[in-house]
């Protein structure tokens, strides 16, 4: 009956065969890669360890129970798993004291419920992905909306009590799925009303209408013009560097001028802005520098018999390097394409190689509202106050938060520096994130805290089967000192 | 080091018990004395439990009366409880060993303690106790992989349910069908679970092609399921679909009411639910709309 690959695990007298990528029916053991490893949901970051290593194989399991090996300040006990004070104004699941340093910290763990949430989305790309503030699609539902154009790289502004909770329930799941597979970094397609369809997923490339973008530009046409001027100078007698925002020109931009290039009697379409800086060459797009076009011939107007002469030579490149041709004039000043000189070929790559790969990044945002305050708190303002103090660190499945200015927790956080799998969620919709407080033992009295409910953090490790994950050696340590409300 | 594990919960009331893939949550009300007394004997109970199963594991992942009857009394209640099944439609007493286990645990617990209620939930599947005038208040998940209420159910004394189980394809068990989760209420907590497991089957759009299905053996080699079909994933359904196939799992479930297999149930698909129950008088409450802006975050 057994598979050659199956594995059997002896932990429980039901002997489950547990085939390769599967869990044996306790859901608690595993087969990964031929090695029975142990799983558990409430996931406790390791310091010591390198990332990767996520698993606590099953031999090691004296030392998965040691409360020794695990002490003090080398062990941290996320949110992820640990529950929600849902729908009680209850004490939070966890509060664990672990001592750092000779000092008693508190970490306050939680799994918060966030109707207020969203994921503001950077996609690194020149291409035209769709008019400003048009709404942004999963599955046909509104998600959320297009926002501002950042250097090299287009916003999207997804989620929101509005879609989340403020339409239809269709569009409430959608939408909550949408953030849920973007939290976890997982791929999502998203469609742009009068738009690109997009497949993005946290720290990787996207892909626009089908093409997987790699590189982000290395600066907008005039820029690009700026940087390369010199390279160019004597190679070629003009430059066109087409992209979707500002398309520049050599012999007319100020570096070539600078340089002292001719006038090439060339003549753009578009809108001139300032000498050699042309808008609107054509329309937005997914082709050439983010514009619609494919063959960039269509974006100049004849030449200048004044200025331009037979066998002048011409370059034309996008801002990324990825699409170029070199064409030099006949006896009629009519533009014919011929094979890249080798000079000019370094010279694209040049353009390549300083484009930064592609990515696209989530950053989940969030606010703590009063319920899941009072999980920590008998008197919820007094933590954020303390927040806001500094006394208190917050953080988000052991990763570090960045904390709005102004009144409430409003926080954002980066997906990728949490534990994989972090999020969950309520059918409400709603978000369920992970969420610690961290802070000095006495503080957390001071503010009101259930110091009763404080547990040490041996005895969740010797207690309660966990999950333990290696924290992320990018992140800071979320026990490292916080300031001390004590006078200096 | 014994295998199964015994401790309390952080809240210091309710006791929790594991071992191997069974997970119990056990909790007693009365006095103290009797409470300690309860916990003990729950205790004792449970070590053994898990082997007497497996010791007989190989007979109860096949049909009932193929091989003859088990001789662990958990194990003859997981055939009685799915008997009234076959040989209509497969089932093996696997159906409703989470239910019997809850129920034995139970038993021993009242057996031994005078009560004034309690429940023992395995993983869903929940037994309960209630002494004269008592109730519970009983919370449905729309998706078991998921902590969150959807609706909530009292049972009193009065009303003969001492059964709840809640089965669904995202749940820890494989199903035939397509329901996210089908909670029933019936007389003990074994019959709940079969049930349960059956009106889940019975939720299905069969050839959908939205609907992902893999044999149980490619899974789990030894799965009492075989070569079937169990479902994987579920792809967003319009609300014709969802209608249909919560409906063919309705009208199974009403054919059980009047056998007594049944006396209540809540089908959950995809946002939509439907309620079945006879005589009894269930307060079924949704909580998605109530203190939802004081509640959450």
């Amino acid at each position: 009956m057994p598979d050659d690959d199956a594995i059997r695990c002896d932990a429980c007298p039901v002997l489950c065969y547990i085939k390769p990528g599967r869990l044996g029916s306790c859901d608690r053991y595993g087969n990964q890669d031929g090695k029975l490893v142990r799983i558990e949901p409430h996931v406790v970051l390791d310091r010591a360890k390198s990332r990767g290593e996520t698993l606590v194989p099953f031999l090691e399991r004296d030392r998965e129970w040691d409360g020794n090996i695990v002490s003090g300040q080398e062990t941290f006990v996320t949110a992820i798993g640990a529950g929600t004070t849902y729908p009680d104004y209850k004490p939070a699941p966890f509060i664990i004291s672990s001592e750092v340093k000779g000092v008693d910290m508190v970490t306050v763990v939680t799994e918060g419920i966030f109707s207020y949430c969203g994921v503001k989305l950077k996609i690194d790309t020149d291409r035209f992905l769709g008019p400003e503030q048009n709404t942004v699609r999963a599955q046909g539902e509104a998600v959320g909306h297009v926002t501002t154009s950042e250097y090299g790289s287009q916003m999207l502004s997804l989620g929101g009590v509005r879609h989340l909770t403020g339409g239809s329930r269709h569009e409430g799941t959608v939408t909550c799925q949408t953030l849920l597979d973007l939290c976890n970094e997982k791929s999502v397609e998203l469609a742009v009303d009068d738009g690109a369809t997009v497949v993005v997923q946290a720290g990787k490339a996207p892909i626009v209408d089908g093409v997987f973008e790699e590189r982000m530009r290395v600066g907008c046409g005039s820029a690009t013009i700026g940087m390369f001027a010199k390279q160019w100078f004597g190679q070629v007698d003009e430059v066109v560097v087409v992209d979707d925002h500002i398309t520049g020109v050599l012999s007319e931009h100020q570096a070539g001028k600078l340089l002292g290039v001719p006038e090439t009697g060339i003549k753009m379409k578009g809108r001139r802005s300032t000498p050699g800086r042309y808008f609107k060459v054509a329309e937005p797009g997914t082709a050439w520098g983010g514009t619609n076009i494919d063959d960039p011939l269509t974006i100049l107007a004849p030449f200048d018999s004044k200025g331009a002469w037979p066998g002048l030579r011409l370059l034309m490149v996008s801002t990324t390097g990825e699409h170029s041709a070199y064409f030099e004039l006949d006896e009629t000043l009519q533009p014919v394409e011929r094979e890249l000189p080798t000079a000019l070929k370094q010279s694209v790559a040049r353009i390549q190689e300083n484009c930064e790969p592609a990515m696209c990044t989530a950053l989940f945002m969030g606010g703590a509202g009063g319920s899941l305050r009072a999980g920590v708190t008998e008197n919820p303002v007094r933590l954020t106050r303390s927040v806001r103090d500094a006394l208190t660190r917050v953080t988000c499945g052991g990763a570090p938060v960045y904390l709005w200015p102004g009144g409430g927790i409003t926080f954002m956080v980066d997906v990728t520096r949490m534990p994989e799998n972090a999020f969950g969620y309520v059918p409400t919709p709603a978000l369920v994130a992970p969420i610690e407080f961290t802070l000095k033992l006495h503080d957390y009295a001071d503010l009101g805290g259930y110091v009763d409910h404080v547990r040490s953090l041996a005895s969740i490790n010797a207690g309660e089967g966990r999950r333990r994950v290696s924290a992320r050696q990018d992140n800071p340590w979320p026990l490292a000192p916080t300031k001390t409300s004590e006078a200096p | 080091m014994p295998r199964a594990q015994v401790r309390f919960l952080p809240d210091g009331r309710r006791l929790y018990l594991q071992d191997g893939p069974i997970d119990l949550i056990v909790e007693a009300f009365g006095s103290p004395d009797q409470m300690r007394i309860a916990y003990r004997s729950a205790s004792e109970r449970f070590v053994d439990v898990l082997d007497e199963l497996c010791r007989e594991l190989s007979l109860l992942r096949r049909e009932p009366s193929v091989e003859g009857r088990p001789i662990g009394i958990v194990a003859q209640r997981m055939v009685d409880a799915v008997t009234p099944y076959w040989p209509s439609t497969f089932i093996t007493p696997m159906a409703a060993v989470a239910g019997a286990v809850a129920e034995e645990v139970l038993y021993t617990m009242t057996s031994a303690a005078a009560l004034e209620k309690a429940y023992v939930n395995d993983g869903g599947d929940i037994a309960i106790h209630l002494g004269d005038g008592q109730q519970f208040v009983v919370g449905m998940v729309e998706r078991p992989d998921r902590p969150s209420l959807f609706g909530t159910g009292t049972i009193a004394a009065d009303q003969p349910v001492r059964g709840i189980a809640t089965s669904g394809w995202r749940g820890r068990s494989f199903s035939l069908g397509i329901a996210d989760a089908v909670t029933v209420l019936a007389d003990t907590a074994a019959v709940a679970d079969a049930a349960a497991t059956m009106i889940a089957n019975a939720v299905d759009l069969p050839g959908h092609p939205g609907v992902k299905r893999v044999r149980a053996c490619d899974l789990a080699s030894d799965n009492d399921l075989g070569e079937r079909l169990v479902t994987q994933h579920v792809a967003p359904l319009v609300d014709d679909e969802v209608a249909a196939a919560l409906s063919a799992g309705e009208e199974f479930a009403r054919s059980l009411l009047p056998r007594g297999l049944i006396r209540a149930a809540a089908l959950h698909l995809q946002g939509q639910t439907r309620l079945v129950s006879d005589t009894l008088q269930l307060e079924m409450a949704p909580v998605l709309s109530t203190k939802r802006g004081l509640v959450h975050a």
